[in-house]
């Protein structure tokens, strides 16, 4: 099957600090020569910590930001450099929900006009065509039909999570990118949400690039799972199997880390030293070794490649 | 043996609109907590959780009130003291960690000379003596190379060694209470998993009790003894932690703990709770959960169940699961 | 649905002013007469204001001895009643103090969202000349700008709409940084939306409250310049009234006791301006916290 989207050597790299007369200072190599794809109405679920480069892949992927180097394809197309008319018409089937449902709508749009304006900038319909979708999608995501006359600040966190996607929805794009959409959500409202992404997943065969630092909600969402860390994809795979066993030393003790379900379920402590460092100044070779539990002399002199390893693929001079 | 803290039948307001608007942030809550244990507050927004935690401390802002009850700390009623005799315990026998530490750290002093203003409100030391201190605190708190952090301001340190700089300060003066507000929502997972590790070395050093206040129940999982869960400002369950976890009597708890994502399970759906959580300002009748409740029976929609006792240390208001038998008790 | 907290909030938020407590009444009832007088000079004053009667020169107001009836205010050292010359100054007020700040509110908003948004070297450019701009002493380069294209009422108008839009620009380029960060004007991108598109519906109705409010305080900053620099003589040139030439010309007549002829168009600037103000303090407050709760 072929992937819906495919990063092939993403690379983006800021730089930053520019000296009084505009040289010296840093790169930020905020995600540097990554690959992933995504299938058709599959979820690939991406974790990683602050730093990692998760978010700024989003923005690749969204065309919020140009890539330094590499390729994005769409439907084999690439994308990475695309302009003008050939971006729009790219914008029609990558769509987007972010993380806090405060900042995510207009304040000051009525929730009707909010949720066609992706509709209006790409078609040309007649006012009852529009109602009549915004009426549906209101439908499709559980929304009562008056909401569409209401403002947000009408609507709770969750509800206003709700137009948000039924936004996502209205150009019935092939992929939308969820940047962490339930961390700003309350506890019981999380579950209705992931609940309803996943139904609309199953019903209109959509394709999810799922960003969050909840390790369970990703893994419930995911059918893969690519764990990031300082701009490099560290192991990807199948989420059942990274999630059961994790191969990398990072992604053990990430998963590790996690808070358990029940006072009664240990875990194996992988307490990693130090902190993340800055992606400002990378340290040489694999990126993880000053933290590594498992390093060896080997892995502060040449960075791994991602190889296949126990069905799927991890970066690790280990394998 | 009198436990370390008592609350009971504590209520607290919030008065707005020139006296006219009361909301009930806080509505009759009791539990009771022993010297060296953990407790764990679980709540979503609304909840009251924080309200709750402000007000062990005596630190609600001037629009709000204590309206009834009673906390009593090391056997003394803390609602009865004076402002003066409150600033003399909270830093020195209560503690309190909260969210975001780049709020908690004033960005203009160095790190040191914030836990030497703790020290030296408390006890009497010299500043250099503060600042020795210090530099043994910040070691206590896995921070390397001390002597170098004790004179960096905050913003030069990431976010996980400046909440280890909270808990420096917190525990400076050998406090008997830590109240910990959410102390790892803004940290990554794996310094969280450090930071949870450090607290639970210094309560096993120190033999400190603690309090945190969270919405994740994974947290509580991994550091409580005892859960007390909060619903529209009331304590909806309570007891100790496995008793909760493996058989929650209150609908609300039982909908929390399924609606999670668990490794390792293969259902499709989350169970999912209906609705969304209260606006403490416009509380439903009767329970405050009855209009998102799966068992929800009539007297529900009226009546506000009592605490009732279920077991030895198991406490539920509601009417479905806890019937409120004669002679149950409040707290 | 959380239809009780709908309920509340469906009022549209432009009329949610008068229900909202700690409306500032005075000032709004004081600025509504002044406005009320402005447009209907005609109507309300007693005698042009223009022409006086010589042989009515210096009377007092009508509460004091010498006063008349026929002058309720008095009369200024050409005869011409003051009161006249208060409601007909209005106008000129009203007229030259809104329009001003309507034109400088409009050049300074759209220049400080294109700044803003835009960035990169348009940027650039705007906030240098803001800079340039900014560095001239207002009163000094009115004055100039008076000296050089010659005294009229219109003329005023674009001085201080000149002199005055900088302030917007700064403060609102300031929002708009702000503001494009945020995930809605992102999620437009991501629609497909063209900058002009993102500027026109979602920065200007975001920055639109920051502008209104400015502009009330604006007012009184621009009356107070224009009254100056009618009192400096570059202003609106008489006989045409203006309450800032009327304290000019009374000036020479406080010393021979003439208090009426500088103390009443004084109090109207006053007046005014602190209406203005106040109201404007008012809706900064009003407007802010219901956009930092959204």
């Amino acid at each position: 099957m072929t992937a819906l989207l495919e990063a092939r050597g993403l690379t983006k790299h800021f730089a930053v600090g520019r000296g009084l007369l505009g040289r010296g200072g840093g790169v930020v190599r905020a995600v540097d020569d990554i690959a992933f794809a995504i299938e058709p109405g599959r979820t690939l679920g991406v974790v990683g910590e602050s730093g990692c480069g998760k978010t700024t892949t989003a923005k690749l992927v969204l065309r919020l930001e140009k890539p330094t180097a590499g390729q994005i394809l769409f439907e084999n197309q690439n994308v990475a450099g695309l302009e003008g008319d050939g971006l729009l018409l790219y914008r029609k089937s990558v769509q987007a929900v972010f993380q806090d449902p405060f900042a995510s709508l207009n304040p000051r749009m009525r929730v009707d006009a909010i949720i066609s304006e992706p509709l209006i900038t790409h078609e040309r319909l007649d006012a009852g065509a529009v109602a009549a979708r915004v009426a549906g999608l209101l439908d499709v995501v559980g929304l009562p039909a008056r909401s569409r006359d209401l403002f947000p600040h009408e609507f709770s966190g969750g509800q206003r999570q709700r137009i948000a996607i039924a936004r996502a929805l209205s150009l019935s794009p092939r992929l939308i990118v969820l940047d962490e959409p339930v961390s700003a959500l309350d506890v019981s409202i999380r579950a209705q949400i992931l609940n309803l992404l996943r139904d609309l997943q199953r019903e209109l065969g959509l394709a999810y690039l799922f960003i969050a630092h909840d390790l369970a909600a990703v893994a419930h969402m995911s059918h893969v799972i690519a764990v990031m860390y300082l701009g490099r994809i560290v192991e990807i795979g199948d989420a059942a199997q990274v999630v059961s066993a994790p191969q990398h030393p990072y992604t053990q003790a990430l998963f590790a880390a996690a808070l358990p379900a029940h006072p009664d379920e240990r875990r194996e402590e992988v307490v990693l030293a130090g902190e993340v460092p800055s992606p400002l100044n990378p340290p040489a070779g694999c990126r993880f070794h000053p933290r590594c539990p498992k390093v060896m002399s080997h892995c502060s002199q040449e960075e791994p490649k991602l190889k296949p390893a126990g069905g799927r693929q991890v970066a690790c001079h280990l394998y | 043996m009198s436990a370390l803290l008592e609350v009971s039948g504590l209520s607290a307001q919030y008065v707005g609109a020139r006296g006219t608007r009361v909301t009930r942030a806080v509505d009759d809550v009791s539990f009771t907590l022993e010297a060296g244990r953990t407790l764990g507050i679980v709540g979503e927004s609304g909840s009251g959780k924080t309200t709750l935690a402000l007000t062990l401390m005596r630190l609600l802002p001037p629009a709000a009130r204590i309206a009834s009850g009673s906390v009593r700390f090391e056997g003394e009623e803390l609602l009865s003291k004076s402002e003066a005799q409150m600033r003399a315990i909270r830093g020195k026998r209560m503690a309190m960690i909260l969210q975001d530490p780049m709020a908690s750290l004033n960005p203009l002093f160095t790190v040191g000379d914030q836990i030497a203003e703790t020290l030296r409100a408390h006890e009497s030391m010299s500043r250099r003596g503060a600042w020795a201190r210090a530099r043994e605190l910040l070691a206590a708190v896995n921070i390397a190379a001390p002597e170098r952090r004790v004179g960096e301001y905050p913003h030069e340190m990431s976010g996980g060694m400046r909440q280890r700089v909270v808990g420096a300060i917190a525990i400076s003066c050998g406090p008997q209470l830590l109240i910990a507000d959410e102390p790892t929502t803004s940290l990554d997972v794996t310094i969280q998993a450090q930071y949870l590790k450090l607290l639970g070395d210094i309560q096993r050093e120190h033999g400190l009790a603690m309090i945190f206040i969270t919405h994740n129940l994974g947290i509580v999982a991994r550091m409580c003894d005892q859960v007390a869960v909060m619903y529209a400002g009331r304590l909806v369950e309570a007891g100790p932690v496995r008793t909760i976890f493996n058989a929650p009597a209150h609908p609300y708890t039982r909908a929390l703990i399924e609606s999670i994502p668990k490794f390792g399970d293969a259902t499709e759906r989350l169970t999912a709770i209906e609705g969304q959580p209260p606006d403490p300002a416009a509380l439903p009748p009767g329970c405050a959960f009855h209009p998102r409740c799966p068992l929800v029976v009539d007297r529900c929609r009226s009546e506000a169940p009592p605490d009732a006792r279920m077991a030895a240390q198991h406490r539920a208001r509601c009417w479905v699961a806890a019937p409120a038998p004669a002679g149950s008790v409040k707290g | 649905m959380n239809g009780s907290r709908a309920a509340s909030l469906t009022v549209p938020w432009r009329f949610a002013w008068l229900r909202i407590e700690g409306f500032p009444w005075i000032p709004a009832i004081i600025i509504s007469i002044i406005a009320f007088a402005a447009v209907f000079a005609e109507v309300l004053a007693p005698y042009n204001p223009e022409i006086g009667v010589l042989g009515d020169r210096f009377r007092p107001p009508a509460w004091q001895a010498g006063g008349s009836g026929a002058y309720l205010l008095g009369t200024d050292h050409v005869g011409r009643d003051v009161l006249s010359r208060l409601i007909f100054g209005a106008r000129v007020s009203v007229v030259v103090g809104f329009t001003a700040v309507i034109v400088a509110g409009l050049l300074g908003t759209t220049l400080g969202i294109l700044s803003g948004y835009l960035g990169g070297w348009v940027d650039q450019v705007i906030m240098r000349v803001t800079d340039t701009w900014l560095a001239l002493p207002a009163l000094t380069f009115a004055i100039f700008l008076a000296a050089v294209v010659g005294p009229s009422q219109w003329n005023i108008v674009i001085i201080l709409a000149a002199v005055y839009w900088t302030r917007y620009a700064r403060v609102i380029r300031g929002e708009v940084l702000s503001l494009r960060e945020r995930d809605f004007v992102r999620l437009a991108i991501v629609a497909g939306c063209s900058k002009k598109t993102i500027m026109r519906r979602h920065i200007l109705p975001n920055v639109l409250n920051s502008a209104i409010v400015l502009g009330t305080l604006m007012l009184g900053i621009v009356i107070v310049t224009e009254a100056a620099l009618s009192f400096l003589g570059v202003g609106v040139p008489p006989p045409k009234p203006a309450w800032g030439l009327m304290l000019a010309d009374g000036k020479k007549g406080l010393m021979a006791g003439y208090w009426w002829l500088t103390v009443l168009p004084g109090m109207c600037i006053m007046l005014m301006v602190l209406s203005a103000n106040l109201l404007g303090d008012w809706l900064r407050v009003k407007l802010d916290p219901q956009l930092r709760q959204l």
